[in-house]
């Protein structure tokens, strides 16, 4: 188990200091359609820049490290107990030798723990699949985005928004519209769709760890990410909300079965430094 | 910063900052707005000064403190503290990331303040903008995060997106994306 709290510490060295490759590439781009001499241009330039000096120099590519959330999938006979004690352990070990911010807060009495561990900190979520392997996807979450994410339960009269996918786009671009560019974008958007409140909030983080470049199985789920982009970025708020062509890098929309009664859509929204890196074990 | 520096200005303007300024995010403002400490309680001199919304990244080196990371944080947050804090310490300019309200955009006006937008999560960049800290106040109390951070800064860039005339890039792109927003979602 030590080798796990080994690779846990590098993984959360990777995420907080190396932005994934496609998020960089995405940053790219957009850096080359805004307009040479304005203010997003500028700041896109200074992004790429401060991606680079953190990766060259091994520190977080922002001083909010985040909320630490990982997705794990294990097979039959593995310990969850014994895998959360070294993420534990390993968290410890990361917020002081990367270092991290430690950005855990106790409720009751206000004081931070200057670990990054308490009560459900970090955030673990595990699965059992079939296989033999396990995987460990881990999101550093900002929380200047993770404030501005919604949930909507269809239908939304102020919206004129009904159960159906049309439903869903206007509550994404009311989400965008509200959040204008407090939350760093370009962003990268995560949509949950379902029946339970708890479950779609779970389900649209889940989509931030999928690469940019991937196409969601769901045909008709992959149009509409890319209609949706396309209006996001109509929506004209720009790099840093400083105006501009690039609002979003990414739209990812997962779904489960609903209940007939519930319809809900939780908007999860990562800033451009959608910070994530993933580890396979085989067993 | 003095008002005339203030008063010229304008939102759009493309900025690097030199000098002395101030950090101070949430714990900071719910203190200033509450207590209301006198100015001699303070162990920095606020007035003229910038007020930064910043949590940084603090490693503690042999004579003192290193950044190690150090952007903005959304400003927002404080929206509800910074009017009366602006005009009870005589800040200059308010600077962090995402914008502010009307309170904020108001205070600026009648006291001759200026927001100033950092570069959100440009956090390394920013802090070898950093070149000394020079104190830090309440380290103890409040935290590495939340404490007062004295700094000198060099060639720090941001831009002026809410100035003293009444003008905020925010409210701005808000109206406009707004109008896009409603033609999208069809309402009229």
């Amino acid at each position: 188990m030590r080798n796990l709290r080994d690779a846990i510490v590098e993984l959360y060295r990777k995420a907080a200091t190396s932005l994934p490759a496609d998020v960089e590439a995405g940053l790219r781009r957009s850096l080359a359609r805004e307009e040479k001499g304005s203010a997003a241009r500028a700041a896109l330039l200074k992004v790429v820049e401060n991606i680079k000096l953190a990766r060259d120099t091994s520190r977080p590519i922002c001083q909010d490290t985040g909320v630490p959330v990982f997705f794990i999938k294990i097979p039959a006979g593995i310990s969850q107990v014994k895998i959360k004690d070294e993420i534990i352990r390993a968290t410890r070990i990361s917020t002081k030798k990367i270092p991290l911010r430690p950005n855990a807060v106790d409720i009751l009495t206000d004081n931070n723990s200057g670990d990054n561990t308490g009560i459900g900190f970090p955030v673990i979520y595990f699965e059992e699949t079939a296989g033999k392997q396990v995987t460990i996807d881990l999101m550093l979450k900002g929380a200047g985005s993770e404030n501005i994410g919604q949930l909507y339960k269809l239908p939304v009269a102020e919206l004129n928004a009904g159960r159906d996918l049309d439903g869903v786009r206007k509550c994404v671009l009311d989400a965008v519209y509200k959040a204008q560019g407090r939350g760093c974008p370009p962003y990268v958007i995560g949509v949950g769709i379902g029946a339970s409140r708890d479950q779609v909030t779970r389900l649209s983080k889940e989509q931030l760890v999928r690469s940019l470049d991937d196409k969601n199985v769901f045909r008709i789920l992959y149009d509409s990410e890319k209609r949706l982009l396309g209006e996001v970025n109509q929506l004209g708020i720009g790099p840093l909300g400083f105006g501009g062509k690039t609002t979003a890098l990414a739209v990812k929309i997962g779904v489960n079965h609903r209940h007939p009664a519930s319809y809900f859509v939780d908007v999860s929204i990562s800033c451009w430094a959608d910070r994530r890196a993933g580890l396979l074990i085989k067993i | 910063m003095t008002r005339q520096d203030v008063l010229s200005l304008h939102v759009g303007d493309m900025v690097l900052l030199s000098g002395r300024i101030v950090t101070g995010r949430d714990k900071v403002h719910q203190f200033l707005f509450r207590e209301r400490p006198p100015e001699e309680q303070i162990p920095f001199n606020l007035r003229g000064s910038v007020l930064y919304h910043c949590g940084p990244i603090v490693r503690k080196t042999g004579g003192g403190f290193e950044f190690i990371a150090g952007g903005p944080t959304t400003s927002i947050r404080v929206e509800m503290y910074e009017h009366r804090i602006i005009s009870d310490y005589g800040i200059r300019g308010v600077m962090g990331k995402g914008g502010m309200g009307r309170q904020t955009l108001d205070a600026l006006r009648k006291n001759g303040c200026v927001y100033l937008h950092a570069i959100g999560g440009a956090a390394v960049y920013l802090a070898e903008k950093i070149k000394k800290v020079a104190g830090v106040w309440k380290l103890e109390e409040f935290g590495m995060t939340e404490a007062m951070w004295l700094l000198e800064v060099e060639n720090f860039p941001v831009v002026v997106t809410m100035d003293a005339h009444g003008r905020s890039l925010h409210e701005e792109i808000d109206k406009k994306s707004y109008n896009t927003f409603k033609k999208l979602i069809g309402l009229r």
